[in-house]
């Protein structure tokens, strides 16, 4: 499973006030935390304070000063996606996001072709997100069809078939369910599947419970990869518990302790 | 039609252990083994790098071996009283590249031999040959928790390979072993599962991984075989695939297991159908060591001269690709 860390992003109050003052400290935090918690990627985000390139320049930087973890270029920007691109070290990179839209993929998909990064296509366009499966499944090989074209290979590729709110589309999660199992067959090897995991369980009281229970339905569809909160041990343990009734891993009495070793990695 | 490459390549190397050093590294070995290293299953020389052989380790205890039956007697019969003249017949005449020596005479239901005569018997087995040196215990964890330490230190710097932790006895070895610069054997019993939690614990007590050889047990022909094949095939697979805590050289305690059996031990007067003993019983350890050798040993321990010559001949030859 990738494990896509969530926390560096403007959303979070700390984070906000830290790239508008430039302040590195709070960043350096939580890029460590992820990484200690085994995170393979740490998603940055800007989004919610700045539209400006140079703060996504900045925030990569620091994060990269800090920890050797790969990083995932989070906007709906294609110059702030460039701006940090740019600003990598020669680390492995994501570029987070493209849509099913034209123009974001005429965009966005030479970006992550010309800096060898992988990408995420999320199941949108231009109608907004989609309610049912086959949307679902239409829209994801259209994105997976345009990064094969443009040169990406399948391990390149994060098709996403948007995970609703459980709290106010209850009907949502199982239809991804469904695409998820979709998106596997479309190629062979498949592209990963990566959700926003945080996105089911936003405004419920059982944050924690619902986000793994989730994801260890979606990871039994296919599901191999999240933008999560890796800081959350029970939703580790559970991922780590899917991958051993997956068969991915030998069983071993101490296998909790297996993941985080393996996992612990990252730091400077 | 193009014919496609259905080569296998493996992310990850099994660990390479070198076993024994020279007065340059602080030992007194006048040769080295190095087991592991391999980049692909046994002999697939196709698919990936093997760049170390199969090595063959040659018994010797620290009694004379009683149980023994007479066609593995026979050759050591003269030098059964010295370990360290047993040592050098088997170096010097039977090509083994490196001594298993057993503390069999330390077990409390046995001679119960103090750690002092242990430590004395392994000195004596280093001065004696220069190849490096398995150092495994009578069996009792409460006795070889007594004897390792003393035992580990007499060894201090020859770099030899001690055995056996278990995941019930795990702690005092890797201190032994941390403290006087040697490598482990991680025993479980046919389970995969427990052979990765006795390597969890050992990392987790602060051993290196790449220091540990498992042991998975091992039955002889006849005997699960072929159980214990599939557990080293899984074990291997797992640890070419990445999986660092299977990635260990494997040995195989070849000997022990092949002359326990009756089909091995068996007289002519007593089994007239099956031939002479002479030559069934070393045909018995050398064909279960084949097997080990395709289910991806790196170390065999074995007892009789013409069985070790044997599989040595066969290792040279599968090393070679078939051609040898």
């Amino acid at each position: 499973m990738i494990l896509i860390g969530e926390r560096i992003n403007a959303g979070f109050k700390d984070i906000g006030r830290a790239i508008r003052t430039h302040d590195p400290e709070p960043v350096r935090h939580w890029a460590r935390e992820q990484a200690t918690c085994g995170a393979d990627y740490l998603d940055l985000n800007i989004g919610a304070v700045s539209k400006n390139p140079a703060d996504m320049a900045w925030l990569v930087e620091v994060v990269q000063e800090t920890v050797s973890t790969p990083l995932c270029i989070d906007s709906n920007h294609p110059d702030v996606l460039r701006a940090g691109l740019e600003a990598l070290d020669g680390r492995p990179a994501i570029v987070n996001s493209t849509t099913a839209e034209d123009e974001k993929l005429e965009k966005i998909l030479p970006l992550a072709v010309k800096f060898q990064a992988a990408v995420i296509g999320v199941a949108q366009d231009e109608r907004g997100s989609p309610q049912d499966v086959e949307r679902r499944v239409e829209l994801g090989a259209k994105i997976f069809m345009a990064a094969t074209e443009a040169g990406l290979t399948p391990d390149r590729i994060f098709l996403d078939p948007v995970l609703m709110p459980l709290r106010f589309m209850q009907d949502q999660a199982i239809k991804v369910l469904e695409a998820i199992r979709e998106y596997r067959i479309l190629s062979d090897p498949p592209p990963h599947i990566s959700v926003g995991l945080s996105n089911i369980c936003s405004q419920t009281k059982e944050k924690s419970l619902i986000a793994r229970t989730f994801v260890v339905m979606a990871m039994a569809a296919g599901l191999d990869a999240a933008i999560c909160n890796v800081l959350d041990p029970e939703l580790r343990a559970a991922i780590a518990t899917a991958e051993l009734i997956l068969n991915k891993e030998i069983y071993s009495d101490d296998y909790l302790k297996v993941w985080s070793l393996r996992r612990a990695k990252g730091g400077k | 039609m193009e014919i496609p490459d259905v080569r296998e390549s493996s992310p990850q190397a099994i660990y390479t252990v070198r076993l024994g050093a020279t007065p340059k590294e602080g030992g007194t070995r006048t040769s080295v083994v190095t087991v592991g290293g391999e980049r692909a299953l046994p002999f697939h020389h196709f698919d990936g790098e093997i760049p170390n052989p199969p090595v063959v380790a040659m018994e010797v205890w620290d009694i004379p071996p009683e149980d023994w039956p007479a066609p593995v007697r026979e050759p050591f019969s003269d030098v059964f009283s010295s370990p360290s003249e047993w040592a050098k017949k088997c170096v010097e005449e039977y090509e083994a590249d490196l001594i298993c020596l057993r503390l069999v005479g330390c077990d409390p239901s046995g001679e119960n031999r103090s750690p002092a005569e242990a430590a004395a018997v392994v000195k004596e087995v280093l001065r004696a040959v220069g190849v490096p040196l398995i150092i495994w215990g009578c069996g009792n964890p409460e006795k070889d928790n007594e004897v390792f330490p003393v035992v580990g230190e007499a060894a201090a710097g020859e770099n030899c390979l001690l055995g056996t932790i278990t995941q019930d006895n795990y702690k005092t070895l890797v201190a032994v072993a941390t403290a006087y610069k040697h490598k482990l054997i991680a025993e479980s019993p046919v389970d995969i599962n427990i052979a990765k939690q006795v390597n969890i614990l050992a990392l987790d007590a602060g051993f290196p991984l790449e220091d540990l050889v498992i042991y998975p047990s091992t039955g002889a022909l006849g005997y699960g075989i072929e159980y214990v094949y599939s557990i080293m095939e899984r074990t291997r697979l797992a640890g070419l695939g990445g999986d660092k805590l299977l990635a260990q050289p494997i040995l195989c305690d070849i000997g022990a297991e092949a002359w326990a059996v009756k089909e091995a031990r068996a007289t002519k007067d007593e089994q007239p159908k099956w031939g002479d003993e002479r030559l069934r019983g070393p045909l018995w350890e050398a064909t279960t060591a084949y097997v080990y050798l395709l289910a991806g040993a790196d170390i065999l321990v074995m007892r009789h001269p013409r069985a070790v010559q044997a599989v040595k001949k066969m290792i040279r030859t599968l090393m070679a690709g078939g051609k040898g």
